[in-house]
């Protein structure tokens, strides 16, 4: 096969100078040439909806070396758009049977799958890939993936950015006909835990209102799941995946529905209400799919304009979409070159730490600090403990005289370090 | 639904979600007509053979060559040469076994222009990477077909075009993202009047002050309210404010203090149901006094429009300027007894007005000589329960669009002074180089032009022969006649420099004069709609060479795959413009992916 003619219409894009592209787009043949070489390397986390579309849209963008990783197996509600698995294929890994697929149809291609939980990679793996791309749907994993990439990122003496730390990451999420897909450049574009807001939190309903006042056939649902569940089976853990638990459930708040008159509750709303079910269809999976692996391309190779930052589409009524340039957080725990905190420079380093703890924002990444200035430790778990101990009860003022210093913060909770931008304000100046 | 699950609702559960079964239904019976099954086309039929569509029937007149294994993940290696159509349809027939799939091995031009007949047996066509001239005679055959809806759908380099074209789009259970509760609590009906007042707030236990409805703390609220104010419920923001606080001011305090009560945090919050006042939405208003449900309506007018006259008898009469209620209430803090009667309270009065719904509906089908059964109560059960969000989307034709009697040059010259993005946002917000959307629209539209005058498109290889490197054309070298193709498809609509509009310059490819007409390939000029053709966007366009690549062809493909299902279920709005006048009108989509926006053009 002729690879030249076969890669006819990428290349064309790839090849030819062009007005509208990416800073430093060099186009040449040399382009596709790192696509498809072992320099290359994209990772792909999560095998579902969106993660078959990826691995089918990067293959066929002339990236060769793919990874993906996912930790669960097939189920037949998958089959409406995960589009890569087969009735037979039901129970299997996803991973694994994606990257079979992929790699049967596409020649060339060389996707590696890891069945396996995204927590037990180790830093480097991730550290290897050239760019990450997330199809994901839940918003833990998210932020967990967000620490590992913004974990790399390392800032000069001027906090600016160091190039060579940021990782890529582009992130898709989909519900019935709307989405998103975001670009991360850490240091440079807003991580997720700069704009958290974004994810509202879930309602949950009151365990009053279950237990005394039921009135819709959810609050019937969630009384068997959360409350009777525990009184008549304890000890037993309830697994949304055991069939015969979610019919227990079902004829118990089938049972009390029927006991208080309320109408409407059916296995399928069971489910739903209980495992918190994610309306998903094929083509928003392939819409939001195709926008991320577009922009990992041009993130790749230039070879356009970038996304900066976020689309968001709706499709569910007309259709709209918006992109929108959000803003990082300056004082974002994860990415941020320096938080700021006021602190008093006659409190105590132990005094400074506690402060840490108890910071609405930084506190809850946080268990046991551990504070360096530079390359000296003010205060550090481990074998270094002993030594720096006696800081503790010595002045910041002393610890750190520069008003303005960025203090490096390692905890165990932690992936990569956090900044802390110390400011002795009018204190200090008097 | 009992816990055995059968196992279509298994495996189709999570659209089911969406959709419903009624959907799915309709979704099952619907046959489509693929046309060209090249990346855009396969994308767009494998989203919905993976839904559940009854069946397709794929148009394709070419080989499977080298090209589509870059492009095409429903092709294979080993079925180079064999027919592209043959090709993917087995591999789309893997995907769902409930779904039929067959094939023609044929140029679709050839079939427009040769079989019309071909399309009467499709409920949907979707044309893929097809020029305007023949999707403007297909649009055309498939209106006369009185079945087939069109949907055209494009990918061309980093541009993405759709438009959908059937006479009316006509939804019935929409499923709008947001919308207000049906509470009537400004219009309130006597059953719910005298259901607030039987409570008596005063003399009730702590436990019961806590756990009543907030309608009922409400319609009290105004009711002392109107008493106080002869009549009037609150108009200005004062009064708005004022109204509040006398909501507050029925809380029970213990020592002065106000107790935690959620049910007056609930009212409070609601109060706005109170003063706010009932309005029929404008779009269905525009839909109650269309001319179809009325003047027009006929023993053979759809049944929606039988609906609408029957609503509309309703809101004139019964209903006394409002439409039926929904009678559905959210859910709010109030004992399990109390609110199952409050809900009572509503369903009854919703099943009150659906029987007066009916009774216009049988009268209306004898009127018209048609059975007065025809029509079932669950269906006039289903239009009432939505009767809110009823909306009816007409499309002009393709010929309309690009006539220069019928081209609507107004709204294309806003589309290109306005630039790029959803709502005029985007390009501007970003930063990016000037990037307009409508632009590329003209753009797309010139590329078809050079087409019909070289036999290929701008910056492509001279033919799709094998062994034609990227190279051989210079793309720059086709700037100046593509500029000159998109300075004419201007005057056609009446903009540009030199307006063109003598009737022989037809609808479709406008070759006459491309080359020659005085004037007409000047350059850009700023200020003018032309000038938002600039030198950027025609390098582009001439730099991708109508390359269809696969990520912009697997977003067109999902888009277009919601499309159809929108246009299908019709539980959903398609792609539109609402205008001013609130009325919706059709749209067409342009996908700029370069700068990661949409705009949907009125044309
Ligand atoms: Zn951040």
């Amino acid at each position: 096969m002729d690879d030249a003619e076969r890669w006819r219409d990428l290349d064309l894009l790839l090849t030819r100078a062009g007005r509208l592209v990416g800073p430093g787009f060099e186009p040449g043949p040399e382009l596709r040439e790192f696509l498809q070489s072992p320099d290359c390397r994209v990772l792909c986390v999560g095998a579902g909806g969106l993660g078959c579309e990826i691995l089918k849209d990067l293959a066929l963008s002339g990236v060769v070396h793919i990874d993906v990783i996912d930790m669960d197996t097939i189920d037949v509600s998958n089959l409406n758009r995960q589009f890569l698995f087969r009735m037979k294929d039901v129970g299997q890994p996803k991973a694994t049977v994606a990257a079979e697929r992929i790699n049967a149809r596409v020649p060339g291609v060389k996707v590696t799958p890891v069945f396996g939980r995204i927590e037990d990679q180790p830093a480097d793996w991730y550290r290897s890939f050239s760019l990450i791309i997330l199809g994901l749907d839940s918003l833990e994993a998210r932020r967990y993936m967000n620490s590992v990439v913004c974990g790399f990122l390392e800032y000069d003496d001027e906090g600016q950015p160091d190039q060579s730390t940021i990782k890529p990451m582009v992130d898709g999420g989909t519900e019935g006909f709307k989405g998103h897909a975001r670009v991360i450049l850490p240091g440079f574009t807003p991580c997720f835990e700069c704009t958290l807001w974004l994810f509202p939190p879930q309602t949950k309903f009151p365990l009053c209102t279950l237990a005394e006042t039921p009135r819709s056939p959810a609050h019937c649902i969630e009384y068997a799941h959360l409350i009777l569940w525990g009184q008549v089976r304890p000890g037993e853990e309830f697994d949304t995946d055991n069939e015969e638990h979610m019919k227990w459930v079902y004829e118990r708040a089938a049972e009390r529905a029927k006991q208080y008159g309320i109408q409407g509750v059916t296995f399928q709303l069971t489910q739903g209400v209980v495992k918190n079910i994610i309306p998903a269809i094929a083509s928003t999976n392939a819409i939001i799919s195709a926008q991320c692996v577009l922009e990992a391309l041009k993130t790749l190779t230039c070879f356009s304009t970038g996304l900066d930052n976020y689309m968001m589409y709706v499709g569910s009524s007309g259709l709209y979409s918006l992109t929108t340039k959000y803003d990082k957080d300056p004082a974002c725990p994860v990415c941020s070159p320096g938080v700021p905190l006021d602190v008093d420079p006659d409190a105590t380093l132990q005094q400074f730490i506690d402060q840490l703890l108890a910071d609405p924002s930084l506190g809850k990444h946080l268990s046991a600090p551990s504070v360096s200035y530079g390359s000296t430790n003010l205060y550090a778990h481990g074998i270094f403990e002993a030594d720096t101990r006696p800081n503790l009860s010595r002045r910041m003022g002393d610890l750190v005289a520069d008003d303005g210093a960025v203090l490096t913060v390692n905890d165990k909770r932690l992936r990569g370090p956090m900044r802390v931008k110390v400011r002795y304000g009018s204190a200090m100046r008097a | 639904m009992g816990p055995v699950v059968d196992p279509k609702a298994k495996r189709y559960d999570r659209q089911l979600r969406i959709w419903g079964t009624h959907g799915q239904q309709r979704l099952e019976s619907c046959c489509i007509c693929l046309l060209n099954c090249g990346p855009t086309g396969s994308e767009t039929l494998k989203n919905l053979v993976l839904g559940g569509i009854a069946s397709f029937t794929i148009v394709d007149g070419q080989k499977v060559e080298a090209r589509d294994l870059g492009n095409n993940f429903l092709v294979s290696a080993s079925s180079l040469g064999e027919p592209r159509a043959k090709v993917v349809t087995e591999l789309l027939q893997e995907l769902n076994e409930s779904v039929s799939g067959s094939y023609v091995e044929e140029v679709p031009e050839v079939l427009i222009a040769d079989n019309p007949e071909f399309f009467q047996s499709f409920d949907l066509v979707i044309a893929t990477q097809m020029r305007e001239q023949d999707m403007t005679k297909l649009d055309d055959i498939c209106r006369a077909t009185g079945r087939a809806k069109l949907l055209i759908v494009r990918s061309y380099g980093l541009v993405g075009y759709l438009r959908a074209s059937l006479p009316e789009h006509r939804i019935v259970e929409s499923k709008p993202d947001s919308q207000l509760d049906d509470m009537r609590l400004n219009q309130p009906w006597p059953e719910l009047v005298a259901f607030a007042a039987s409570f008596d707030l005063a003399s009730a236990d702590d436990v019961t002050h806590a756990h009543t409805p907030y309608v009922v703390i409400l319609l009290q609220a105004a009711s002392a309210w109107r008493s106080a104010h002869g009549g009037r419920l609150p108009g200005t923001s004062a009064e708005k404010a004022a109204f509040k606080a006398s909501v507050n001011g029925m809380r029970r305090t213990a020592d002065g203090v106000p107790l935690q009560e959620e049910n007056f945090d609930e009212a409070a919050k609601a109060a706005f149901h109170v003063y706010g006042t009932y309005e029929i939405p404008k779009e269905v208003r525009g839909l109650l006094e269309d001319e179809a449900a009325g003047p027009r309506l006929r023993a053979d007018s759809d049944e929606f429009w039988v609906l609408v006259a029957a609503l509309r008898a309703f809101v004139e009469g019964e209903g006394q300027g409002t439409l039926p209620l929904e009678g559905s209430i959210p859910d709010m803090h109030a004992t399990t007894d109390l609110y199952l009667k409050l809900q009572a309270v509503y369903r009854e009065k919703a099943e009150r007005d659906t029987a007066a719904v009916e009774a216009h509906v049988r009268q209306i089908l004898g009127r018209l000589g048609r059975p007065a059964d025809s029509i079932s109560r669950e269906t006039i059960k289903l239009y009432c329960r939505h009767a809110r969000h009823l909306r009816c989307v007409r499309y002009r034709s393709l010929a309309e669009e690009c006539s220069p009697e019928t081209a609507r040059g107004e709204a294309l010259a806003a589309a290109l002074r306005a630039g790029g993005g959803s709502g005029g946002r985007g390009g501007g917000d970003l930063g990016a180089p000037p990037c307009c959307d409508g632009a590329l629209y003209v753009l797309l539209r010139a590329a078809d032009r050079f087409f019909a005058q070289t036999g290929r498109y701008p910056g492509a290889p001279a033919a799709l022969s094998p062994g034609a490197g990227a190279s051989e054309v210079d793309p720059a070298d086709d700037i100046p006649l593509l500029r000159q193709a998109a300075m004419q498809v201007l005057s056609d609509a009446g903009l540009g420099p030199n307006p063109r509009k003598s009737p022989d310059s037809g609808a479709g490819g406008g070759l006459g004069g491309l080359g020659g007409g005085g004037g007409a390939g000047g350059g850009s000029l700023p200020g003018t709609a032309a000038g938002a053709i600039n030198e950027d966007l025609l390098a582009e366009v001439c730099r991708a060479g109508a390359a269809e690549l696969h990520v912009v062809a697997a977003f067109m493909g999902g888009v277009a795959a919601q499309e159809a299902i929108k246009l299908v279920t019709r539980q959903f709005e398609a792609i539109k413009l609402v205008t001013r006048q609130f009325v919706p009108v059709a749209g067409t989509l342009i996908v700029n992916s370069m700068a990661a926006t949409t705009t949907v053009l009125e044309l």
